[in-house]
């Protein structure tokens, strides 16, 4: 004699499971090496401008110690 | 039963149809695409300020957008709001549970959030002549491992409760639930858009997911273990995370795969948090064994490391301008390096 509440339970998230491999199965894929093109030109387009990439110079970093005291 | 065999072997096809597909889309990987790519200098950063002040384990930090202010957790039952350029603690916000995992910082600059083993994502008003608590947000039956404003009126949040969700801050209820996890749910990123998120999991799954809609609509498997940390690259086209089975990964969501892994024979302790810098070419991964290791994102080379804490490195974060990293500590210490 089934246990009736819990083979419907697992029956539902059974069904639940199929229902999103059936979404993710539609699903339009762009090959690797497209993908890996649009990432690679994205970061080497944007690479001067990242500042722990190209170094960021003493005289623009909020985190350096100013040289001199400009209160005297 | 019947029914249930037929589910069965309904959701096999539809899993070897997608490693099918994934499989026709997967011409080559990340490193051979960029392999004429010159390497990423060797990264050497420095210790530009050790911000003291936490009493016992710091479990999370998040910068604010105005890039100088950041908020941090520690299970000293405190969030502490710093001024990074000075050193200073500009706020201090006692915690009713000492028990704290995350906290984040809302894109005006106006609210922080913080919550853990307490189960609640609590909202306080840092503008108010006294900082208050605006909202306490009940509803998760787990710890709450992860949140990030969308605005002054919207939190998203993740729990061990497996499920994460979308909150309205002026009714302090949930507009939306994102259910598809097995396991708790460790941490979430949210799009550059704005319009979708993902999430790691004790599941060893990373999902995507549509804000409005509620839809999981993508999961990225190959971990072998708890995913802790997730960022999107910032094209919006891939996401990064990282996990207790000592590795990195990079995801691209349009090829629906993974494309590339950050791992070493050598490292053999779980990845805690993880942050890239403004072009996505620096991946900084904070491990249990006290270091930030740096990988170069698109030939997945260590670059570097930034070693200087006495404990396990928990969290990670560069501001939105990259003008530095930040890494908290078990040592109860904050780091900003550049």
């Amino acid at each position: 004699m089934s246990n009736n509440n819990a083979s419907s339970s697992s029956v539902a998230v059974a069904q639940k499971a199929v229902k999103q491999l059936r979404i993710e199965a539609k699903m339009r894929r762009i090959n690797v090496s497209q993908a890996a093109t649009d990432l690679k030109n994205f970061c080497l387009q944007n690479a001067h401008k990242d500042p722990l990439l190209v170094g960021v110079p003493s005289s623009d970093n909020p985190f350096r110690p100013p040289k001199s005291c400009g209160l005297l | 039963m019947g029914e249930m065999e037929q589910m069965k072997k309904e959701a096999e096809a539809l899993k070897t149809q997608i490693e099918a597909a994934r499989k026709a889309a997967c011409d080559t990987d990340m490193a051979s695409a960029a392999s004429g790519v010159a390497p990423a200098p060797r990264v050497q950063l420095k210790t530009r300020r050790t911000l003291k002040g936490h009493l016992a384990k710091i479990y999370a930090m998040h910068w604010s957008t105005d890039n100088k202010l950041m908020v941090s957790a520690s299970q000293d039952g405190k969030l502490l709001i710093w001024d990074s350029h000075s050193g200073n603690k500009v706020n201090a916000v006692p915690l009713k549970s000492s028990w704290v995992m995350t906290c984040a910082y809302a894109p005006s600059g106006n609210l922080v959030a913080s919550g853990g083993l307490d189960n609640m994502c609590t909202v306080y008003n840092l503008k108010t002549p006294v900082i208050k608590t605006v909202k306490e947000l009940d509803a998760h039956t787990g710890y709450l491992s992860c949140a990030r404003f969308l605005s002054d009126t919207e939190i998203l949040t993740s729990s061990g409760d497996t499920t994460c969700a979308l909150w309205d801050l002026e009714t302090g209820k949930q507009k939306t639930v994102f259910l598809n996890h097995v396991g708790d749910c460790m941490c979430l990123a949210l799009s550059p858009d704005m319009n979708s998120f993902v999430s790691g999991a004790c599941d060893s799954l990373a999902k995507l997911w549509d804000i409005r809609d509620g839809q999981c609509k993508q999961t990225f498997q190959g971990h072998t273990s708890d995913i802790n940390a997730i960022s999107f690259y910032p094209s919006g086209n891939a996401i990064i995370t990282g996990s207790d089975d000592c590795t990195c990964k990079m995801y691209d969501l349009r090829a629906d795969q993974e494309v590339i892994g950050y791992q070493d024979a050598a490292l053999n302790s779980g990845v805690t948090s993880l942050a890239l810098s403004v072009s996505g070419r620096l991946v900084f991964a904070g491990y249990d064994d006290f270091n930030c290791n740096i990988w170069d994102s698109l030939k997945g080379e260590k670059v570097g490391v930034l070693s200087g804490h006495d404990n396990r490195v928990s969290c990670t974060g560069v501001p939105v301008d990259g003008m530095c990293v930040c890494t908290g500590s078990w040592d109860s210490f904050l780091k900003i390096w550049n």
